[in-house]
């Protein structure tokens, strides 16, 4: 992990086996599958349910910094704590409430390298037992909005090249053929993707266990898209999950300084009256290599 | 306890590449099936045995995978 622009921003799965119950550091789990947690899961983590703990359940948005400071102080996380999220598919949810922190101000926040999948696949302990943290005090800072775009951010992204825009979907949402990954329901009314994005779907930049590939690799495959850092990038995907995983690859891993997630996604724009919608495979970028 | 026998395959299913991961926690054999591609989770089950777990699974993962609509494009 030494090369990558922000290695702290990751441990490994041998480092929360020995520190999950420091009293200074909270492991957090975070799953797509909100009944993982309940089979087993990391001796003394506690879990957020993405679908009601990391949004607002009336309307469509994240947390606000209030609803956001009750979740911390209730997880018995503190400003000063050491937070460790992981999660199933590869941590995409986990990165979905790093983003968040981020925005909130919250300092030491990590991601455990590999998830949920490879401690399982380590054969490691896991724990059905709940820990019942006593509540903390906590103080947000923030909304830091530089690390989100709005709908109206993206529009105007558009209008000129002054950003790169990737698609994290599979080629078959970029493409129209499916509306939503196979198997999950639709949520949108039209398919294709935001004209000029690249596809880079999420999954490419881990390896087989889950971890994520080095930052040599990482170049190689952004770069090769033509996202290389001279543009601020702004990430996309169907709810905004899989796209805050490359946001993390992107602004923490290579060191991308102006990365930010439209969480609004493909389920905003793909409902959007009148908005451009292209069709069709990606073609190769003039920075691939032949 | 620790998780044992974790085990992970790719099958196909109305064709869809579908990877199946199973293991044991405890007394029980659990099974996730997810879509490969972008890799999200389709069924999550549970069972006495890794077939009967597996099993559930892949039937879950019919039922939802017959329902995605490919378009033509």
């Amino acid at each position: 992990m030494a090369d990558y622009a922000h290695p702290e921003m990751l441990v490994s799965t041998e480092w929360v086996a020995q520190h999950a119950k420091d009293p200074s550091v909270r492991v957090v789990e975070v799953d797509v599958d909100t009944n993982s947690y309940q089979e087993g899961h990391v001796p003394g983590a506690i879990a957020w349910a993405w679908t009601t703990q990391l949004c607002d359940t009336t309307r469509r948005d994240i947390l606000s910094k209030s609803q956001f400071e009750k979740l911390m102080s209730n997880s018995g996380i503190s400003n000063d704590t050491t937070v460790v999220l992981y999660g199933d598919n590869n941590n995409w949810f986990a990165a979905w409430a790093l983003w968040q922190m981020n925005m909130y101000g919250h300092k030491n926040v990590k991601l455990m390298n590999g998830g949920r999948k490879k401690w399982l696949a380590e054969g490691r302990e896991v724990s059905t037992d709940v820990p019942k943290p006593a509540a903390a005090t906590y103080h947000a800072s923030g909304p830091d909005n530089s690390l989100r775009s709005f709908l109206d951010q993206v529009q105007a992204a558009l209008q000129g090249s002054s950003h790169a825009m990737v698609d994290v979907r599979s080629p078959q949402e970029f493409s129209g053929e499916i509306l939503a990954p196979p198997g999950l329901p639709e949520t949108c009314q039209r398919g294709g993707h935001i004209p000029h994005a690249r596809n880079i779907p999420w999954g490419k930049a881990c390896n087989e266990d889950g971890t994520f590939k080095s930052a040599d690799q990482l170049k190689a495959l952004y770069g090769g898209e033509g996202v290389d850092g001279s543009k601020p990038v702004i990430t996309y995907c169907r709810i905004g999950e899989r796209s805050s995983h490359t946001w993390f690859v992107l602004k923490y891993l290579l060191g991308y300084d102006r990365v930010s997630n439209y969480d609004g996604s493909w389920t905003e724009w793909g409902n959007l009256v009148g908005a451009p919608v292209e069709r069709g495979a990606a073609l190769a970028h003039p920075a691939a290599k032949a | 306890m620790n998780v044992e026998y974790h085990a992970e395959r790719k099958i196909e299913i109305d064709g869809w590449p579908v990877n199946l991961a199973s293991y044991r926690i405890g007394e029980m054999f659990y099974c996730r099936a997810d879509n490969v591609s972008p890799g999200a989770g389709i069924a999550h089950t549970q069972g006495a045995t890794r077939e009967e777990a597996e099993q559930k699974a892949i039937a879950r993962a019919k039922e939802l995978l017959g329902r995605t609509r490919r378009r033509e494009i």
